[in-house]
């Protein structure tokens, strides 16, 4: 069994535990032993990076030394916003050497940043592909999905290293593998408004009902996101944009790890589908009692 | 290094300077093309766009820029850093001015920073962000009491938001960390 480095991050305890509960099922039928990072904390998220600077770097890089000390070789971030935190403040940490000496001052310890960080597609691509398809045990032919990235997964450009920044193809190459077909669309990377969506619920209305209208008119019956706070912008907030517009058009938002989960016949409850805003059972009834006999 | 040329030693910093020494981005790299702005998915609900903001920077209206509601819009995307022709991280330059702000006690968009110092509270506290207590100190710094109590309920039952904390074991070190970070 391959052993991987785990910083699940906050929400995942909280608004996103069906991301946590579906990752928990998938890696374990594929064989691989995620390792919590011990006593791990926020990474500072927002909060930190748009009011101390110094804070946002040095809260990540806690959690990393607490997994180097660990032994870990590499992390898997699954919230693209806590992955994002980690490798920024690792790029500020290699590249400025003033701010390693301040940070490594408030910390009381040295620095090493020699580790993997993945986040949720780069696990699914480090995964064999006939594992991956050994494993399934339902084909979701005919479904029909936009793969959406975001912001933190692909930008900044150069400091993530993940795929291409404007025009980004790998999930929809993790999709594809459930059998499902994904769409070419045009909002693939635009922000959903993010933290705005308490104190300034209008921006991610706006800008959410965008992303949904544009998969939807390109012929997607769900949209697929690998980050909570996209999740909840386009899932929860969905309510508030039928409420704003009486013809919105409501499509169910999954986490990748939930779609994959479902397509290796793992149990709905367990994948914590019943714990979105949006009902999943409109796109998924067709193919629940469709598993694939293995030989 | 800084491209500003210092006549003579002053005690005080320009806000470029102060924002170089924060980040490493140097104002004047900046030669207002407009594309961040261009692309910048909250423009629409700026009166000032995002360019604008560097451009009082460069011409030293320090006043303009951190009072500016453009700072504090800014949803920090990354669009407009990931476009710039310049490598000019745009993102972290707004960043830059919302910390000084702070420091210098100019808040546009008090709403904004009593959310974020709601969040970060927990996280001193506990070591984890906790929702139910962001979203209280929240509504009860802005007086935003009503928004989302059709969903509060929902979000209870499925477990989403908890009434209790997790708290991490060395949380020592973070209040450490939090007391070294705001010196």
């Amino acid at each position: 069994m391959d052993n991987i480095g785990y910083y699940p991050g906050c929400s995942l305890l909280g608004t996103a535990k069906e991301y946590e509960q579906s990752i928990r099922h998938v890696f374990s039928k594929l064989g691989i032993n995620l390792i919590e990072v011990d006593d791990w904390s926020c990474c500072g998220a927002t909060s930190a990076h748009a009011t101390n600077h110094l804070l946002s770097v040095a809260l990540p890089m806690r959690n990393i030394i607490l997994a180097k000390k660990q032994g870990l070789k590499s992390l898997f971030i699954p919230c693209a916003a806590c992955y994002n935190r980690f490798v920024v403040a690792r790029y500020e940490i290699e590249n400025r050497p003033e701010l390693r000496k301040k940070i490594e001052d408030v910390l009381e310890e040295k620095i090493e940043t020699d580790i993997e960080i993945l986040n949720m597609i780069e696990m699914f691509q480090r995964i064999d592909r006939e594992l991956f398809l050994s494993k399934r045990q339902r084909d979701l032919k005919g479904l029909k999905v936009a793969a959406y990235y975001g912001c933190l997964l692909v930008r900044p450009n150069g400091v993530t290293g993940f795929d291409d920044p404007e025009m980004p193809s790998a999930m929809e190459d993790v999709v594809r593998l459930t059998g499902a077909e994904t769409v070419d669309w045009n909002f693939k990377v635009e922000c959903c408004g993010a933290s705005h969506s308490i104190t300034n619920m209008t921006v991610v209305t706006t800008l959410s009902k965008r992303i949904i209208d544009d998969a939807v008119e390109n012929g997607a019956e769900a949209i697929i996101v690998a980050c909570p706070m996209c999740h909840s912008n386009l899932d929860m907030r969905q309510r508030n944009i039928a409420k704003m517009d009486s013809q919105h058009k409501s499509i169910p938002i999954f986490y990748l790890s939930e779609l994959v989960g479902f397509s290796m016949g793992i149990d709905k409850e367990d994948l914590g589908l019943s714990l979105h805003f949006i009902d999943t059972e409109s796109v998924l009834a067709r193919f629940s009692t469709a598993i694939v006999a293995k030989e | 290094m800084s491209a500003h040329v210092k006549v003579r030693e002053r005690e005080k910093l320009t806000l470029a300077e102060e924002i170089e020494e924060l980040t490493g981005i140097n104002s004047l790299k900046c030669y207002q093309c407009g594309k961040c702005s261009a692309g910048c998915p909250v423009r629409v609900f700026m009166k000032v766009p995002p360019n604008k903001v560097v451009r009082f920077v460069q011409l030293g209206l320090e006043d303009e820029a951190l009072r500016s509601e453009t700072i504090w819009m800014c949803a920090g995307c990354l669009t407009c850093s990931t476009r710039c022709p310049q490598n000019f991280d745009l993102a972290k330059f707004m960043d830059a001015l919302k910390e000084i702000a702070i420091k210098k006690g100019v808040i546009s968009k008090d709403d904004i920073l009593k959310f974020h110092k709601a969040f970060l509270k927990q996280v001193e506290a506990n070591g984890k962000a906790f929702e139910f207590g962001l979203i209280r100190d929240y509504k009860l710094a802005t007086f935003n009491i009503f928004q989302d109590l059709d969903i509060a309920p929902e979000m209870f039952f499925k477990g989403k938001i908890k009434l209790f904390s997790h708290r991490i074991k060395d949380r020592d070190k973070i209040k450490k960390i939090f007391d070294r970070c705001k010196e």
